[in-house]
């Protein structure tokens, strides 16, 4: 009987153990995750508060205007492009079904415009720029450049970050204006070219359809995702950990946190924008 | 009398790492122009506390007084302006390699003390020339540099605005034993040609008997002797003699590092 007792005490005390470094577990993984929210904020709410304040390093800004405006203009445009034509395409087959194949160019417009043109030129950046920005500042950390910025009396928020965030947030509304133009004529050409719409009619009925807060949602998204791309980039960059290993990782970070934010901000913005 | 002459000092400074105590209350004083080099096994604490000086990192305790004033306490426009007093050679030269050689020279000439950049390319030229090199040099990047040059860079960086103090992170490290005495030969020249006050650390013994006016051995966090370069070889001390003879048996463990 005592044996039993004993046995049953050992098995309860294990349990309980075994539960208590469950809970340890969970608390320490909260813990971490509400710490890095708490850091990110941090470093987003310096980036922001340093855009106001001078000195401005209009050089670096400059640069990374045309590093993540102008040269991602290519990789925006034919992304942009391709899906107009599959949206043009995919409308007509399922429209087909029920007589409704002339809301195409309406269709085509509103998608473009409102979520696929921000949402995949926001992707597309966040895995072109932010994976090379948080490389880029990433090695720095490793090879004390930051560092030696401090010792040469340059804040790196003002000389690395800013200008990055700066350029990102501005800059990307204007990607994103092209990339509505480019998607809208890709559902042109597969409407006009393929299934035989006439082209007036439909630009005409796109013009017609589209109204300016389509576009200007679109374009607010888009400044939104800049901001996000850059700061996730300059984030895990600027607190990379020592090695090869430790920049891989920023750069992989990098790339997934600001792809999943885009499409969490990307819920919360169109419930903002249209419910 | 000391005081008036003391440029850097370190009282009872501490600094850990989560769990992991770096530095157990370092005392030290550098004085006014001399140059004061901190020797000490890897892991010991040698450039945590010289980022620590430097403000790259916040000491958990103690002091740091430069020219009389807690540099721990002072933050944003106040840490910048303390920060260009100072000089620093990093132990990988730590050059900006999207810059040319002239504008790794005269970044802090440009955005420190808001020189134009005729004036700092002027300045530039005349400081690779301190260090041995050649105005060519100046349009190469970085990059296309061997060790030794990219070391020369660094250092005529450092020494570009005219500090009154600067640092030596392992000046020699990666270099052959020519090319390191030239850059010790070339940091007491220019130490010496400034007037500036210098704080180094090293585990180089040729590097410390070169370049320093005084010696402090750091273990464990804590500095346990400190004395003038000429009293090293009889300092009455073990962990010193251990060190400075390179002997794997003595009071210092195989495996010190902290």
């Amino acid at each position: 009987m005592s044996d039993f007792k004993s046995a049953s005490l050992e098995t309860a005390r294990h349990i309980s153990g075994r539960a208590l470094d469950l809970c340890a577990m969970i608390g320490h993984s909260v813990m971490q995750f509400f710490g890095s929210v708490g850091r990110l904020t941090e470093f987003a709410g310096k980036a922001v508060a340093h855009v106001f304040m001078p000195p401005w390093f209009f050089k670096q800004m400059g640069r990374q205007f045309v590093d993540i405006g102008y040269y991602s203009l290519a990789v925006v445009g034919l992304t942009a492009l391709f899906s107009g034509m599959v949206l043009a395409l995919q409308s007509y087959t399922g429209f087909s079904r029920f007589n409704a194949e002339g809301a195409i160019a309406n269709v085509v417009a509103l998608s473009i415009t409102r979520e696929l043109a921000p949402v995949l030129a926001g992707l597309m950046v966040a895995g072109r720029i932010g994976a090379s920005i948080a490389a880029e500042i990433g090695t720095m950390r490793v090879t004390e450049q930051i560092d030696a910025l401090t010792t040469l009396s340059v804040n790196p928020m003002k000389y690395l970050v800013v200008p990055r965030v700066f350029a990102g947030t501005v800059i990307m509304p204007f990607l994103v204006l092209v990339a509505d133009i480019i998607g809208i004529f890709g559902g042109f050409i597969v409407a006009v070219f393929k299934l035989g719409f006439g082209p007036y009619t439909y630009i005409e009925q796109t013009w017609n359809f589209l109204e300016w807060n389509d576009v200007a949602s679109g374009l607010v998204k888009a400044a939104v995702f800049g901001f996000i791309v850059t700061l996730m980039g300059c984030y895990n960059g600027y607190n990379s950990a020592r090695g090869a290993q430790g920049v891989g990782a920023a750069t992989t970070n990098a790339v997934v946190s600001a792809s999943i934010l885009i499409l969490i901000f990307n819920y919360l913005l169109t419930q903002m924008f249209f419910s | 009398m000391t005081e008036a002459t003391t440029k850097i000092e370190l009282r009872d400074v501490r600094k850990s790492f989560g769990d992991k105590l770096v530095l157990r209350g370092v005392d030290l004083k550098v004085e006014k122009g001399k140059s004061m080099v901190i020797i000490g096994g890897s892991g010991t604490g040698k450039s945590v506390t010289l980022k620590c000086v430097l403000g790259l990192l916040n000491a958990d305790g103690g002091e740091i007084n430069v020219d009389g004033q807690d540099v721990c306490k002072l933050r944003g426009r106040k840490r910048e302006e303390q920060m260009k007093k100072f000089g620093m050679l990093f132990q990988g030269g730590a050059l900006f390699d999207s810059l040319p050689v002239w504008e790794n020279v005269a970044f802090g000439l440009i955005h420190g003390k808001r020189m134009t950049r005729e004036e700092a390319r002027v300045i530039a030229i005349e400081k690779l020339k301190a260090v041995g090199l050649g105005e060519k040099v100046s349009t190469l990047l970085p990059a296309e540099l061997s060790g030794g040059m990219q070391k020369r860079v660094s250092l005529a960086r450092a020494i570009a605005t005219n500090p009154d103090i600067i640092f030596f992170d392992e000046p020699t490290t990666g270099l052959d034993p020519i090319m390191a005495d030239v850059i010790n030969e070339l940091i007491v020249q220019c130490v010496k040609d400034l007037g500036a006050t210098a704080l180094s650390i090293t585990h180089d013994m040729a590097s410390v008997r070169k370049i320093a006016d005084d010696v402090a051995m750091i273990y464990e966090g804590r500095i346990i002797w400190t004395g003038p370069v000429a009293d090293l070889d009889h300092s009455g001390n073990p962990y010193v003699d251990q060190f400075i003879h390179g002997r794997a048996d003595g009071p210092i463990g195989r495996n010190t590092a902290i």
